[in-house]
């Protein structure tokens, strides 16, 4: 016998003996009173909504800010502050008219 | 007059849970069959339903009445049965050596068309079941809906949620995977 004609036979043998759909006795009264008990909640379900939550604001937020920054008017450059900064630093003794 | 799935899913939601009994009393022997052909102990089938419809009542809220009822719960009972094979995955793993010779000499013998007795039957689905252990949940999952249920690839993607390339793609793998094992039984059974 080869695979393929191995094959056709296993699944002519599934098809020809199909499982049962048997039902166990009440077994709907034991998923209906397993509805009633209030169901363990899942912490990582809860922590999922949580996120879910939370992203809206966040989004929000960072629009806001976006739009804030775009808004403000721009400062000189900074570097150029910072040159100016550091030569007065360093001059300082030099500046000062007293000595 | 019995009340409709419409009706019954209708009062479900508007917090009466009795309406759901029915709806589990209608549908259960379908679940029932589709779990078994995943699994094999009679406990695991008990519990893989209960989830079915566990998930069922609690995801009730998204099923848009567009297509039956029937459609939505055979949903998601195939998505349940793939967690479940997927869970399993490393308890069914047997070794080839696991295979009596004569569970193959029982496909030389069995006549598919008229089962002798209850017990050949189960022998059949036995080694049905042994050689589906061996492949994995994907390829599992594909060959069961469209080679043994004869469902199109179209159907397949509904069920499972897959694409359709991806099914065909995931079809064409358990193929190979299937000739394989067999293969391996097959020189077992020879040696």
């Amino acid at each position: 016998m080869n695979p393929t004609e191995l094959h056709n036979k296993i699944v002519a043998l599934a098809k020809a003996n199909p499982p049962s759909a048997r039902v166990p006795y009440a077994f709907e009264k034991r998923i209906m009173a397993r509805l009633a008990v209030p169901l363990p909640a899942d912490s990582l379900v809860l922590w999922g909504r949580a996120l879910w939550r939370a992203a809206a604001p966040c989004v929000g937020l960072m629009l806001a800010l976006a739009i804030l920054a775009a808004a403000l008017p721009r400062e000189a450059d900074p570097a150029e502050n910072l040159s100016q900064d550091l030569e007065n630093t360093v001059f300082f003794a030099v500046n000062q008219p007293g000595d | 007059m019995e009340p409709s799935d419409a009706d019954l899913i209708a009062a479900v939601l508007k917090g009466d849970t009795a309406s759901f009994e029915p709806l589990v009393a209608k549908y259960q022997p379908r679940v029932f069959a589709t779990a078994r052909r995943y699994a094999r102990r009679e406990s695991e089938v008990e519990d893989i339903v209960q989830e079915v419809f566990i998930k069922a009542f609690q995801k009730l809220g998204s099923f848009r009445g567009e297509a039956p009822f029937e459609h939505w719960l055979m949903r998601l009972a195939v998505r349940t049965c793939y967690d479940f094979l997927r869970e399993h995955q490393r308890n069914r793993e047997t070794a080839f050596t696991d295979f009596a010779t004569e569970d193959t000499s029982w496909l030389d013998r069995y006549n598919t068309a008229s089962p002798e007795s209850a017990e050949a039957a189960k022998h059949a689905r036995e080694l049905v079941e042994q050689v589906m252990a061996q492949l994995t949940p994907d390829a599992r999952l594909i060959l069961t809906l469209l080679e043994i249920e004869d469902r199109s690839v179209k159907e397949i993607a509904a069920l499972t949620g897959w694409s359709t390339p991806l099914v065909k793609v995931r079809a064409f793998r358990a193929r190979a995977q299937m000739r394989k094992v067999l293969e391996k039984m097959l020189r077992q059974k020879n040696m």
